[in-house]
């Protein structure tokens, strides 16, 4: 298994995620957002790139575990935001287990569908029971306790909450990286590739969905939380198909199924959103999806593929002359 | 070019920057507004309509406004999660260090920007967004749009005092500004004698519903009158459509709203559907006062003889006239939010709408409301006819402290 | 009321909501279904073809039916660049790498149109004989809404007298089955994808203006109704041009009825019945095995 060896460059992210910190702090609101977006594509990595699960209701983990940490700190049940990302990632793996034990029979278009419309059907839910979600107006303000006791959230710099996001994305993405190595991950791999072959080898494949669906939902959950934790609100807007569309762009866009494609896409996608709507406030769509256009023309598998061809193509040749 | 010629150039640049920074202070004190609005997304449709005013506003009084100079720096807070919006908010007061933060459209835009605007300290003027506990959330937040316990209160009076009906069926869209609209017109209807049969959520905010089997529903239920909240665009005009085709008034149903069912610049679209239709609003385009007469004619002058203000347009107007007022008010020191603020609390200002006053307890708008008919004029334009003018109008959920509104233990 | 006009009021709301569906979803079947293409910027066609045919007649003056007219040859038109220029290179990728490209597709219409007409609501204005109340007789009914409905079955039965009966249909049901079989029997499989495509494409034209009525027009169309369009497509089955009609048919009626007499339950009821029907046929309820 010489994949999994640790490589230089894997440092790169972090070192840039604490470089950013240092470099922009007047930025750190809009890093939080994009930190919170990387998690989640990496958590839709496990399961689309990893397992090809098809979905386009992952935002309905991601807003169980926002709702969890919003309702539970709105009402002062329960502040501590550390394990309040654990409580977040329990319910939303809760409800990723039993939707998957329903939904992963079918595959495809069917898949597609069931999940988008199991996550609508979330979102009405929340509206009607507005009077305890907030509805669309959301809960205002919410409570955070400090991380480890001391460290205070700030509502205009967000500084203390990029570095706790960075902190808690680190943890997540070890894990997400020990999982894909593992047996369990290549036969995740292996049944994405050829799910037959799988079958007659005896594999227990569906079984094998069902957990990689599970802890896929409970990371999307704490991505969720962390949302909540770090803006301080949460309303439906995180059950929308917004969400759940923008995050699969982004992973398609960075590359699916090889980790690091969640940080390329979700950079890429929110600064060119992010800085085309600072100068163009009515008319960033264009250029961004131009990008997008141009990526899917041109690139298989998004940037980090575009970026495997031209390195095969002009890369250093292994073999000396 | 030489490294030489470009640092020359550099530092030419530099001096003539200090030279025109230290004369501008001079002159014309720069005020830099950071204006929050959705430039896309589903509320995008408004957003021109408020830039289109605030425009107006500044080449119109241009001399009101001297010796400042006001920049406003647009930013998108695209689709109403919040998140966007507070990020705006963030990054307006900390990398372009605005004086002022004004805007916001949609109600959780400004909930979760209020801990910002509170952190900031700066005065945060709402231009639209119109859930009424907002005011609440943090003490720099000033408004000058509307709330929808205002409209609907009063159209739930004059529902039982004026077109006598006594019973009534609400359809509403099912989100904040639509409950608000339901609350406050069953209280009011109800303690003048009437009695809401039914309430029907029709749907959300965003895609517009098919509207037949809910007013299916209330043909078969024969209220006087339907009551309809909807947010003013396409699904204003679904509505008016869809209640004259179904012939619902000549089975002896009145539909009445907030003026939200018929906003100004789409009313001529809405066609003969719209006629007779009664609806209670501060403020509409044929308004007889001085202030409207001259703002609709410079708006047709500068848009086009077929565009129309409408009441998000006079929202923004009176948000910008009030942050000037604020400016020479703490003589150019608008950047301290609590002096900006205080300076608000009870300044009265003639509006296109009317005359209108921040209550100085609640820093919301108090206003008039006018009971309006759509009629048919003579040049063969439809027009908006007041029935009767209510003045003074504060937002009742805060006077009568119901639900959010009230105050936190 | 008596229960003859109640039933009749709850049939005729509930086909003309779903004939609405079917006209803007068919061409997003036919793309899906033939061509195996993740079309998501079905909606932005459809959208096209709306503000062609509003603003022909509300700024040039064209009559209704040739606005209709010049929506479905302008939408058509323009699709035929967009497939020989871009879709055309996509054919062979993953739906993956198809679903990004549209999606750009989308936001490069929502903004083009934001840029070019501007972001407010546009409104249709109907010739005075569809608005208004038509007498059936037995009851009195929205005009515009019988009207669809005869429009709708004319577009579905003239779409299955096209697959079922003429030559081209043929090689399309074919292709569908077996492409490299179609291709070594010389059938101009490329050529064939452009006359769908441009006939799909049109078809949405014509309903985002026909459905205007009904579902309003903004620059925010192809994303606000997306949902919907997969709905029907998705249920009707992949690649049953006729079940999409009939699938629209039935979840416009039953979600009328539900939303009549329960009108609490606000928008849930689609989404129910989607998640309800897929499981009990994942092929959608006129879909080939399979497929």
């Amino acid at each position: 298994m010489r994949r999994h060896r640790l490589r230089w460059w894997e440092a790169l992210p972090w070192i840039a995620g604490l470089a950013f910190y240092f470099a922009f702090p007047d930025y750190l609101g809009f890093g939080c957002d994009l930190l919170v977006t990387i998690l989640f594509a990496l958590s839709l990595d496990l399961a689309l790139g990893y397992a090809g699960i098809i979905t386009l209701g992952h935002g309905a983990f991601f807003g169980v575990g926002a709702y969890t940490v919003g309702m539970l700190a709105s009402y002062n049940i329960w502040t501590e935001p550390i394990t309040g990302l654990l409580l977040a990632a329990a319910v939303a793996g809760v409800i990723g287990f039993l939707s998957g034990l329903v939904l992963l029979r079918t595959t495809g278009l069917t898949l597609l569908m069931l999940t988008l419309c199991t996550m609508t059907l979330l979102y009405e839910a929340a509206n009607m029971a507005a009077a305890y979600t907030g509805g669309f107006d959301g809960l205002p303000s919410l409570p955070i306790s400090p991380v480890f006791g001391v460290f205070e959230f700030n509502p205009l710099y967000a500084d203390t909450q990029y570095l706790f996001a960075l902190g808690v994305i680190l943890v997540c993405f070890i894990f997400v990286r020990i999982l894909v190595y593992s047996p369990f991950g290549q036969s995740l791999t292996g049944i994405r590739e050829n799910v037959l072959r799988m079958h007659a080898i005896g594999s227990p494949v569906r079984r094998r969905l069902i957990v990689c669906y599970t802890i896929s939902a409970a990371l999307a959950g704490v991505a969720g939380g962390l949302s909540a934790q770090t803006t301080a609100f949460v309303n439906l807007a995180v059950l929308g198909l917004d969400r759940s569309a923008t995050v699969l762009i982004v992973l398609i866009l960075g590359g699916y199924g090889r980790l690091y494609g969640a940080f390329i896409g979700a950079v890429v996608y929110l600064a060119l959103e992010h800085f085309l709507a600072q100068i163009y406030p009515a008319a960033w769509q264009l250029g961004l999806g131009i990008v997008l256009v141009l990526i899917a023309l041109f690139a298989r598998n998004g940037i980090l593929g575009l970026g495997e061809t031209l390195w095969q193509r002009f890369g250093p040749r292994r073999a000396a002359p | 070019m030489s490294r030489h010629t470009i640092a020359v150039i550099a530092a030419a640049g530099a001096m003539a920057i200090a030279a025109g920074g230290a004369t501008s202070q001079a002159q014309a004190q720069d005020v830099k507004i950071g204006l929050i609005l959705p430039y896309t997304g589903p509320g995008a449709e408004l957003s021109p309509e408020m830039d289109k005013a605030i425009d107006l506003y500044q080449k119109l009084n241009a001399a009101q406004i001297k010796p400042y100079k006001l920049t406003i720096i647009k930013r998108d807070s695209k689709a109403p999660n919040g998140a966007a919006a507070k990020i705006d908010a963030q990054e307006l007061l900390t990398q372009e260090k605005v004086d002022v933060l004004a805007g916001w459209i949609y109600s959780p835009d400004a909930i979760a920007s209020a801990p910002v605007v509170t952190a900031g300290k700066r005065l945060g003027v709402i231009m639209n967004a119109g859930t009424a506990f907002i005011t609440n959330l943090s003490p720099y937040y000033v408004r000058t749009s509307f709330t929808l316990w205002q409209s609907s209160y009063v159209m739930g009076e004059e529902a039982a005092k004026y077109l006598h009906a006594k019973t009534a069926v609400v359809a509403y869209t099912d989100y904040p500004p639509g409950k608000d609209a339901l609350n406050a017109f069953k209280y009011a209807f109800e303690h003048n004698g009437g009695k809401v049969i039914d309430a029907i959520p029709a749907g959300g905010p965003e895609a517009t519903p098919d509207f037949t089997p809910f007013f299916q529903r209330v043909k078969d239920e024969h209220p006087n009158v339907l009551f309809v909240f909807v947010p003013a665009g396409d699904q204003a005009t679904a509505v008016v459509k869809t209640f004259a085709a179904l012939g619902m008034k000549a089975a002896g149903t009145q539909l009445i709203g907030t003026g939200d069912i018929v906003p100004d610049d789409l009313l001529q679209g809405m066609g003969e559907s719209a006629v007779g239709l009664i609806t209670v609003h501060h403020y509409n385009a044929d308004l007889d006062n001085p202030q409207n007469k001259a703002f609709v004619a410079a708006w047709k002058k500068a848009y086009g003889p077929d565009s129309t203000p409408n009441f998000t347009s006079v929202g923004a107007w009176d948000g910008i006239a009030a942050i000037n007022h604020a400016l020479h008010a703490t003589k150019g020191k608008i950047d301290d939010g609590a002096a900006a603020v205080k300076s608000l609390e009870g300044w009265k200002f003639n509006s296109p709408q009317g005359p209108i006053e921040i209550d100085p307890h609640t820093r919301d708008i108090v206003m008039n409301e006018y009971l309006d008919q759509v009629v048919k004029g003579s040049d063969g334009k439809l027009h908006e006819k007041v029935l009767a003018t209510f003045h003074n109008v504060k937002d009742q959920c805060k006077e009568l402290a119901i639900g959010p509104c009230a105050p936190k233990k | 009321m008596n229960a003859v006009a109640d039933i009749a009021g709850i049939v005729l709301g509930g086909l003309a909501a779903g004939t609405v569906l079917f006209i803007v979803s068919v061409g997003l079947s036919v793309t899906m279904g033939l061509m195996g293409f993740v079309n998501l910027a079905h909606g932005a066609l459809a959208m096209f073809g709306g503000y062609v045919i509003v603003l022909s007649m509300n700024r040039a003056h064209f009559g209704f039916g040739a606005a209709l007219a010049l929506g479905f040859v302008a939408t058509a038109a323009l699709s035929v660049v967009l497939e020989r220029m871009l879709y055309r290179r996509l054919y062979r990728a993953g739906e993956l790498d198809q679903v990004l490209f549209t999606i750009g597709l989308i936001f490069i219409f929502i903004a083009s149109t934001i840029i070019v007409v501007g972001s407010e609501t546009q409104q249709l204005q109907l010739p005075p004989a569809l608005s208004g109340q038509f007498n059936l007789g037995f009851i009195q009914y929205r005009a515009y809404s019988i009207f669809l409905i005869v429009v709708g079955f004319l577009i579905a039965l003239g779409i299955w007298l096209t697959f079922e009966r003429s030559r081209i249909g043929g090689q399309i049901r074919a292709t569908v089955d077996n492409r490299r079989m179609a291709e070594s029997l010389g059938i101009d499989v490329d050529r064939l994808f452009t006359i769908t495509f441009a006939f799909g494409s049109g078809m949405a034209g014509i309903g985002g203006g026909l459905g205007a009525e009904f579902l309003g027009l903004d620059p925010q169309y192809p994303l606000k109704y997306l949902v919907y369009f997969l709905i029907a497509v998705s249920v009707g089955g992949l690649g049953s041009v006729i079940g999409v009609y009939y699938a629209s048919l039935i979840l416009g009626i039953l979600d009328f009825v539900l939303t009549l007499y329960l009108p609490k339950g606000g928008t849930i009821f689609i989404y129910a019945l989607t998640i309800l029907i897929l499981l009990a046929r994942p092929q959608g309820l006129f879909g080939r095995k399979g497929l």
